[in-house]
């Protein structure tokens, strides 16, 4: 069976993982407002409860801010998502 | 409409701006240059007889029959090959032409059989019409010497068969095949009296041969040599009706072709903007499981899914799950309830189920099947171009100099566009492939790539970086694009990051597998080769790093200024009809339509005044986390409506997990599915014939869906959802998709300006259509990005957590072949099955011999989610340490062999790379076997209760 907190921090790795080349405090941001924009509220609430020992120092200082300070806003263009009045914008995160 | 043939104007239209007039018998008529002259007087209302001249194809000049005078003109010159002049002045019926036709004629009908009256084609046939035409009345040559009429039909092909007996040898099919298709699998074979038209080898009939039985020589063929078993069968139709194709994202406009309810035939509409009258054996042939027996037509229930199913009427099916939900929603909170919206369905029925999650269930619980395939585009694309559709329209790569494909193999997942694309590499514009296996587009009749990248799989990051760095440290970017167009301070850190030595092709060259030289050239020509398009499909983005590669990809267009015109730009190839649509419909649980995301007020507002709800603003779950949660058990409900998930998602025994945890399973489908066997609720759907709605293709093109028979199960889709909505209390009221059509315009910027109205007048538009662009927008990104400039991102490669070793060595990649689409749901109940009637492993002979397998061997395909067994293909097209299957058949089970890894930004399962082990085997694995036993306990239905006894 599949352990779910694991699913959720290999996740959270992952997510820092490919922000690391735009550097620590950026990817920090980046990595905390990716998961506040496309993860349900039971996945934040699972990670920010479970164990932490196995989080990437990215991840795991990004899941402290969610946890601390909330959304930090759209830190990559894929977050800043269209507005009632836009007319063609348009993602699929 | 009633039934009329699709006009034939004979030569294809010029294109050119210039404008000639000319006089034909009297009238004065004005075409573009280059025009020929029978299609000038087709254009004008004029029929020249014709025969072996045909739209589609280039003209020939060998029938003899379109000749015509003209004056100042030697001899009568064949009307098909003869230019327009300006102040010609042509005459079409002479007493002269009319002696000429007639001998032609005459010898035509010479060696033809004279079955008129019982011939398949009576009243279809371009010969029988053209006899009538040059006023044929009797022929002198008889039928005692030398004839064809004992030559044998050739029935070898499940679609059509070729009767040699009634060919005119006019080479339509043969030239159908080359210059449509592009296969080249016909010829005329044997000179003078001895030519006949022959497919393949000598040795070889249809079947065997190369053909791919895209049915453009059926087409094109003007008498019943060619034609369609249905016809033949049926009779020939009586009316038709313009739709669009329910297969793949190339979106191909057909007439369905009808007698009475009964489809007679689909034949590709030479209008369609998408595939120009064109077709491939999916679309045009592969419509039969729509009668098929395994087709459920009344709804079902039971209270356990171990027990048998039980028809039901839809009140007792939905009030039955309307209790359930209600039930679990008094219990555990909307948020253990949800949905999956299927981009097979159309735009209107994706938007009612999403509106039904978040509005009547009140969750966000929805997602799409496009999750596990093009999710990474919208990321990738949004993030860069600041739109998450393709840039161009099909049109467009007849202006490509260079095309790149990478990770997608068009001439068996999108065919129609291959055809095209094809077609413009004959002209002479250069091919780069990426792939890991030999695609056919590297080397097939006419066509060869410049280069075949054959990367190791899980390296496409890494190959493009490389390819950038060859751009950027040899000065080939297009400097004043990216300075007019980009965000110049992101390039430059870009640019910065890609010129590092540790991203050459040299030293990449141990990661990916490609050589340094050829990925070299292969930068050069894409930078400096001209108009440079890139078309990728499920090889970039199903895998750990799927968004990163679209946002190299979209790298590399714009610092060689590839974007913004034609003949260029940016081309995700979308693996299902409605990919586009479902996405832009709100199936996403962040969003709502028109990619707007939850946790903005004021679009929530929007919507919550227009349905008059309250929305919750928290994203919902993706698919893979509605499993996860429903084996933590806080999920409990789903309704999913055209998606088999068991058998197309990844790490089948986790799905069949999550499945079994929840309460309430809703299946809304054609077929007992494999998801179904986990289902309580099963509500019949109605295929692509029995519907009105759009559909979205590749190209954001908005094609409308034209019910051509009542629904066989007795209600449309989006019916059935609307049923299901009001059964949980909403009062919905849509009498037409027409209506759910105005809402989403209503709600949705890029479709402000669509209506079905708009859809019946112009055939066709692509999104956005607004304001704006009252026209709708062929090609984007023309005058700037849509979010201003054009963004580079550093895109470091991030090798995937699934890695090879001693005990799992190869790494598999997983495709689809050309006869089946998908879960094979709809193409393994078609006659497609005789060219894919399983899923076979494809491996490198040294691989195989490695481990004493052969052609034909059964092999355990192990990894470390699962194993399963099926046949062994030993072929040079894979390389050594890589395997390659397709997922069509669920007997094969290729899914229990996949892992959870996924796209770090959207969860895309990692399909493309599964480390595996492979070794000979007797037999299925313990668990093919406990599930083919648990399936068919699964799928029994109560036989209906006995009436009591009077």
């Amino acid at each position: 069976m599949k352990d779910t907190h694991a699913a959720l921090v290999r996740m959270a790795n992952q997510i820092a993982r490919n922000f690391v080349a735009i550097g620590h405090d950026r990817a920090v941001l980046a990595t905390a407002d990716h998961i506040d924009s496309f993860w349900d509220p039971r996945m934040k609430a699972g990670i920010f409860a479970g164990d932490r020992s196995s989080l990437d120092p990215i991840a795991a200082a990004a899941i402290d801010h969610l946890q601390q300070h909330g959304d930090p806003g759209p830190q990559t263009r894929a977050t800043e998502f269209a507005k009632k009045g836009d007319l063609h914008n348009s993602d699929a995160g | 409409m009633g039934y009329e043939p699709a006009p034939d104007f004979g030569t294809p239209a010029s294109t050119a701006k210039e404008q000639v007039t000319l006089t034909i018998d009297g009238r004065a008529v004005t075409v573009p240059a280059g025009t020929s002259v029978m299609r000038a007087a087709a254009e004008a209302g004029g029929s020249i007889p014709k025969l072996c001249a045909t739209d589609n194809v280039k003209s020939f000049g060998s029938c003899r029959l379109c000749l015509v005078e003209i004056e100042g003109a030697r001899g009568t010159p064949a009307s098909c090959t003869t230019p327009v002049g300006e102040g010609m002045v042509v005459k079409t019926q002479t007493p002269r032409l009319e002696k000429l036709r007639k001998g032609v004629m005459e010898l035509y009908i010479s060696d033809h059989p004279l079955d008129c009256l019982t011939c398949s084609a009576n009243g279809d046939c371009e010969l029988q019409d053209q006899a009538a035409a040059v006023g044929l009345r009797d022929v002198r040559y008889g039928y005692e010497n030398a004839n064809h009429l004992a030559q044998p039909t050739d029935n070898s092909n499940p679609y059509f068969h070729y009767d040699p007996s009634k060919c005119i040898v006019c080479s339509r099919c043969v030239r159908a095949c080359a210059e449509v298709q592009g296969t080249f699998a016909l010829t005329i074979d044997g000179r003078g009296f001895a030519s006949m038209v022959s497919a393949g080898q000598k040795e070889d009939d249809f079947l065997s041969s190369e053909c791919v039985s895209c049915g453009a020589c059926v087409q094109a063929c003007p008498t019943a040599t060619l034609q369609e078993k249905s016809v033949k069968e049926i009779g020939l139709p009586e009316r038709a009706v313009v739709t669009t194709c329910a297969y793949c994202g190339v979106g191909c406009t057909f007439r369905a072709e009808m007698r009475g309810e009964q489809l007679v035939r689909m034949v590709p509409y030479k209008d369609g903007k998408a595939n120009r009258g064109h077709s491939c054996v999916k679309g045009r042939f592969a419509y039969g499981y729509a009668n098929h027996q395994d087709r459920i037509t009344s709804p079902m229930i039971r209270d356990s899914i171990h027990d048998p199913w039980r028809e039901v009427s839809w009140e007792e099916a939905l009030g039955f799950a309307a209790s359930k939900v209600q039930a679990i929603k008094a219990e555990h909170g909307a948020m253990a309830l949800g949905g999956i919206t299927s981009s097979r369905c159309t735009n209107e029925e994706t938007f009612l189920v999403q509106k039904l999650i978040r509005s009547v269930f009140g969750a966000n619980n929805v997602d799409t099947c496009a999750r596990v395939c093009h999710s990474p585009t919208g990321y990738g694309l949004k993030t860069t171009f600041g739109t998450s559709a393709g840039t161009q329209d099909f049109d467009s790569v007849m202006q490509t100099d260079v095309a790149l494909v990478i990770g997608a193999n068009p001439t068996d997942g999108h065919p129609v566009f291959a055809s095209r694309l094809k077609k413009r590499l004959r002209e002479g514009a250069k091919l780069i492939v990426i792939d890991p296996r030999r695609i056919d587009l590297v080397r097939t009749p006419h066509v060869e790539a410049s280069y075949h990248l054959p990367l190791q799989p899980g390296t496409n990051v890494a190959v493009l970086t490389a390819m950038a760095h060859v751009i950027v440290t040899e000065g080939l970017v297009d400097r004043a694009y990216i300075e007019e167009r980009c965000e110049i301070d992101a390039y430059e850190d870009w640019a910065r990051f890609v010129s590092d030595e540790r991203h050459s092709p040299e030293v990449l060259e141990a990661v990916t597998r490609v050589p340094a030289a050829d990925l070299r050239e292969a930068a050069r020509l894409y930078a400096t080769g001209g108009n440079a398009a890139i078309y990728y499909g499920l090889g970039v983005t199903e895998h750990s790093q799927g968004s990163s590669t679209v946002m190299a990809i979209a790298n590399l267009a714009m610092c060689t200024g590839n974007v913004g015109r034609p003949g260029v730009g940016v081309n995700p190839l979308r693996g299902q009809n409605n990919v586009q649509g479902a996405c832009d419909m709100g199936s996403f649980p962040h969003e709502l339509p028109g990619y707007r995301h939850l946790s903005d007020g004021e679009t929530r507002a929007l919507f919550e005044k227009d349905w008059g709800v309250s929305l919750d603003p928290n994203p919902g779950l993706r698919i893979n986390n509605m499993l996860d949660a429903a084996v933590d058990g806080t999920f409990k409900a789903i309704y999913i409506q055209g998606e088999d998930i068991l058998q197309s998602d990844p790490n089948t025994r986790h799905v069949a997990d999550g499945l079994a945890a929840m309460d309430c399973v809703i299946v809304h489908d054609l077929f007992l599915n494999e998801t179904a066997n986990y289902a309580h609720v099963f509500l019949p759907g109605s295929t692509f014939l029995e519907k009105n709605g759009t559909f979205t293709n590749a190209e954001r093109r908005i094609q409308p869906v034209r019910k051509v028979m009542e629904p066989a199960n007795g209600m449309e889709d989006w019916q059935v959802t609307q049923s299901l909505a009001n059964a949980l209390g909403a009062e919905w009221s849509y009498t037409h998709p027409s209506e759910i059509l105005d809402e989403i315009a209503r709600l949705t910027g890029s479709f402000a300006g669509v209506s079905w109205d708009m859809l019946q007048k112009r055939g066709s538009v692509q999104w956005p259509v607004n304001e704006k662009y009252p026209d709708g927008s062929p090609v984007m990104h023309m005058n700037g990005f849509v979010r201003g400039k054009g963004l580079f991102v550093v895109t470091d490669y991030v090798p995937t957590d699934e890695k090879t070793g001693p005990r799992f060595p190869l790494l598999l990649t997983t495709g689809r072949i050309l006869s089946q689409y998908n879960v094979g749901a709809q193409t393994r109940r078609t006659a497609n099955t005789v060219w894919h009637p399983e899923d076979l492993l494809e491996m490198h002979p040294v691989d195989a011999e490695n481990r004493g397998l052969k052609d034909g061997d059964w092999a355990r395909l192990a990894s470390r989610t699962g194993e399963t067994t099926l046949r062994v293909t030993v072929t040079d097209r894979v390389a050594p340490g890589v395997v390659y299957t397709t997922f069509h058949h669920p007997a094969t089970q290729a899914n229990v062999v996949t892992t959870d890894y996924s796209d770090w930004a959207t969860n895309c399962p990692e399909y493309k790379v599964t480390a595996v082990q492979v070794s000979p085997s007797n037999g299925p694995t313990d668990w093919q076997e406990t599930y083919e036993s648990w399936s068919e306990k699964s799928r029994r239905i109560a036989p209906e209760p006995m009436e009591p006894a009077e």
